[in-house]
């Protein structure tokens, strides 16, 4: 199966890899899997006061469509608000990235991946507003 | 004599002759389609996690010689294909059951839960986390060409499955079916033995 040239581009020089202190309360990490494939894919984020995500690190053991989809995603949400990247589809990934039917579940990935670094921001600064 | 809708093996597990069995129904494919009729008791077993799998592997190979292509060579072409259809879901059925994530996941499609391993993402995090760090191993090993380090790492994961599979005995018992649970249980297997296939490559490739 031939990948985009995105894909190759993304997978080639991915963005973003790295590890954020998963302690930091300003860090929210995401860590999901596909089991049809055994992806895994951890994703964090870093906020500041203003609520915009000022960075954003990745870490994918997958194929080359989990791997970019996930450098992609690192790349669109830096700069957006936690609200903005609520409203990225993994639809719009697979989109950008030309993934054929086979490879959908890559972008899901990435979608879910936001969403549960998302959510756990947001459980670690309610933690901390009860206890302030 | 065998009627209509008899299967090979009745509940007490004697063999009635797939020969009369594939002559009696209509249609072998329909049969495995029947609501009443499923993977084990095809094999006259349980419906259950815990298998003897002696047991199924003895059933299967006296239901595989009798519907052997030989014993058809003077038969009808109906009696033919009937025998050759039935061989297929036999095989398709003896699959499923020898594999353990395949037969839990059977099982729990049989009480209508599904493990929806292409859609749910949402794996317990330390569970992942010890996922990454195979991963990592597995790199790391590949890479020095470190072929004692990927059998090791080959035994741990052999006993996560192991460890797994024993859950899946106990959330898949009579007494206490946790069917939401087992179907978590089918996920990380699914995992499991992904890496298990991703290591038995890396070694082939070492050795070869």
């Amino acid at each position: 199966m031939a990948y985009s040239d995105k894909v190759l581009d993304h997978y080639e020089n991915p963005r973003n890899v790295g590890t954020l202190d998963k302690n930091d309360p300003t860090v929210g990490t995401g860590m999901v899997g596909a089991p049809a494939c055994g992806d895994v894919m951890k994703l964090q984020i870093k906020v500041n006061e203003a609520g915009v995500i000022e960075d954003a690190k990745f870490k994918t053991y997958g194929c080359g469509s989990a791997i970019a989809s996930s450098s992609l995603v690192t790349e669109w949400i830096k700069g957006k608000t936690l609200d903005q990247v609520m409203e990225i589809k993994n639809s719009d990934i697979a989109e950008e990235l030309a993934l054929p039917p086979v490879k959908i579940h890559c972008s899901v990935l990435a979608e879910d991946a936001i969403r549960a670094a998302v959510a756990d921001l947001k459980a670690k600064q309610g933690n901390t507003q009860e206890a302030a | 004599m065998v009627a209509g809708r008899a299967l090979p093996f009745d509940d007490k597990g004697s063999h009635q002759g797939a020969f009369a069995y594939i002559i009696a129904c209509s249609n072998p494919l329909s049969i495995m389609q029947d609501s009443s009729t499923n993977h084990f008791s095809l094999f006259g077993l349980p419906a259950a996690f815990a298998i003897d799998t002696a047991l199924l592997d003895q059933r299967y190979r006296q239901l595989q010689s009798e519907v052997h292509p030989d014993k058809f060579a003077a038969a009808s072409s109906t009696e033919k294909l009937r025998s050759m259809q039935w061989a297929t879901s036999a095989n398709e059925a003896y699959r499923t059951l020898k594999n353990p994530t395949a037969r839990a996941r059977y099982l729990l499609e049989l009480q209508g839960v599904h493990t929806d391993e292409e859609s749910n993402t949402a794996m317990p995090t330390d569970f992942l986390m010890q996922q990454m760090e195979w991963r990592e191993t597995i790199e790391e090993a590949r890479d020095a060409k470190d072929l004692d380090a990927l059998d090791s790492l080959l035994k741990d994961i052999q006993a996560a499955a192991k460890s797994l599979q024993q859950d899946l005995e106990q959330q898949l018992g009579a007494e206490s079916a946790e069917l939401t649970a087992a179907a978590g249980s089918v996920r990380k297997l699914s995992f499991v033995d992904k890496l298990r296939e991703d290591i038995l490559q890396s070694m082939e490739k070492l050795e070869a």
